[in-house]
């Protein structure tokens, strides 16, 4: 496809120059009304309702990913490949799993993506300690129909997380920048 | 009055390495009323079909192989180099710590989303790259849309741009021009 040609208005100031591009989003403003009974984002929602079926199949592939990670971890050794791998694997469950259902997943991989993303030195970190955050993950997602399941992974959460950041904070006890990371709260808003 | 956006004459480009992901961003566009989605699995492929296809919009994850979202927004945002430097790009992650957001903008991301993604989020976003869309700076260091999102009144410090009319520079929304008479 052709692009089109660019026609952005310039104007230099002192030391930077105030560009405004032609906006080509501008088709897009509709001049209709706001109907709610034909709401994008409801319409949106409901799209994901009826593909809501798969989604127990795709975290038990998500889950798949990270325990092939695990054990390439265990054979390997923390090498880059072995860390990304677990990293990336751990990163996507933390993203997608309260879309999937499982938002008490969520802290568990998020609290290995911070061992793994903190530690200074990733071969320093035990693997026991890769396993337990493994494990519980797995087990969130065994147990999600039982009664106490949330209580459950609330504990096992807050507890990985307590060790899991006595971890780094003895690691990086010379680097106070990074413990200001980890001790540092999300400023992303809430959605 | 809320804004509507007819998503059937804008054309996405959603990168990410995660199927699923893809997969239910392009059924959340596609609630939402688009018809042109294209999908590409890395940068190096999201580079690739963002120069095919020409999109309105990038939906780029950051994680990704080969060169990650970061390292795509910062090659869209090369002057001269592309057909459309000035795309909106939503940066979607499951990164939210404070140097991760000050990153993005500063490769010149338009709109930050952090996952768990949601369809009004998504929605948010979108609007806001449509309705409002902010100009373009472009000094020695940074090339990208303006990352001063409002005056603070608040502020206290030395003005950073020299030239004088840069602390005046205010920007009304592309809705309120469509909507002023004449």
């Amino acid at each position: 496809m052709a692009p089109p040609k660019d026609t952005a208005a310039v104007t230099t100031y002192g030391d930077y120059e105030l560009i405004t591009p032609q906006n080509k989003l501008r088709k897009a403003l509709s001049d209709r009304p706001f109907d709610p009974n034909d709401d994008p984002v409801a319409r949106a929602e409901r799209a994901l309702a009826e593909l809501s079926g798969e989604f127990a199949g795709w975290m038990d592939e998500e889950c798949d990913r990270l325990d092939n990670a695990r054990q390439t971890v265990k054979t390997a050794g923390f090498t880059n490949a072995a860390k990304e791998q677990l990293f990336h694997a751990a990163h996507d469950i933390k993203g997608e799993a309260a879309t999937f259902g499982f938002p008490a997943c969520a802290a568990a991989a998020d609290s290995l993506c911070r061992l793994i993303e903190y530690a200074p030195d990733a071969t320093k970190i035990p693997i026991k300690l890769v396993d337990q955050h493994v494990d519980t993950v797995r087990a969130i997602i065994r147990e999600y129909t039982r009664s106490n399941a949330m209580e459950l992974a609330v504990q096992l959460n807050k507890r990985l997380r307590e060790v899991t950041d006595e971890f780094l904070l003895h690691e990086n006890r010379n680097r106070p920048d990074v413990i200001q990371s980890i001790l540092g709260p999300s400023i992303v808003p809430n959605q | 009055m809320a804004v509507r956006i007819d998503f059937a004459k804008l054309r996405f480009l959603v990168i990410d390495d995660n199927a699923h992901m893809r997969r239910i961003l392009r059924t959340l566009l596609h609630g939402f009323g688009a018809r042109e989605v294209y999908e590409a699995e890395d940068g190096a492929s999201g580079l690739e079909a963002f120069t095919h296809y020409v999109p309105d919009i990038v939906i780029s994850d950051w994680a990704m192989p080969i060169f990650d979202g970061l390292e795509l927004a910062q090659m869209i945002r090369q002057p001269g180099a592309n057909s459309n430097p000035y795309v909106a790009i939503v940066m979607l992650t499951g990164h939210s710590e404070k140097k991760r957001v000050t990153a993005a903008r500063d490769a010149g991301v338009t709109e930050f989303l952090a996952k768990p993604i949601s369809a009004k989020g998504l929605y948010e976003r979108i609007v806001n790259v449509v309705a409002s869309p902010r100009p373009f700076i472009k000094t020695k260091s940074y090339f990208g849309p303006d990352r001063r999102r409002m005056i603070s009144p608040n502020y206290v410090g030395p003005e950073r741009r020299k030239g004088g009319k840069a602390d005046v520079i205010r920007q009304s929304a592309l809705l309120d021009k469509v909507r002023a008479p004449g």
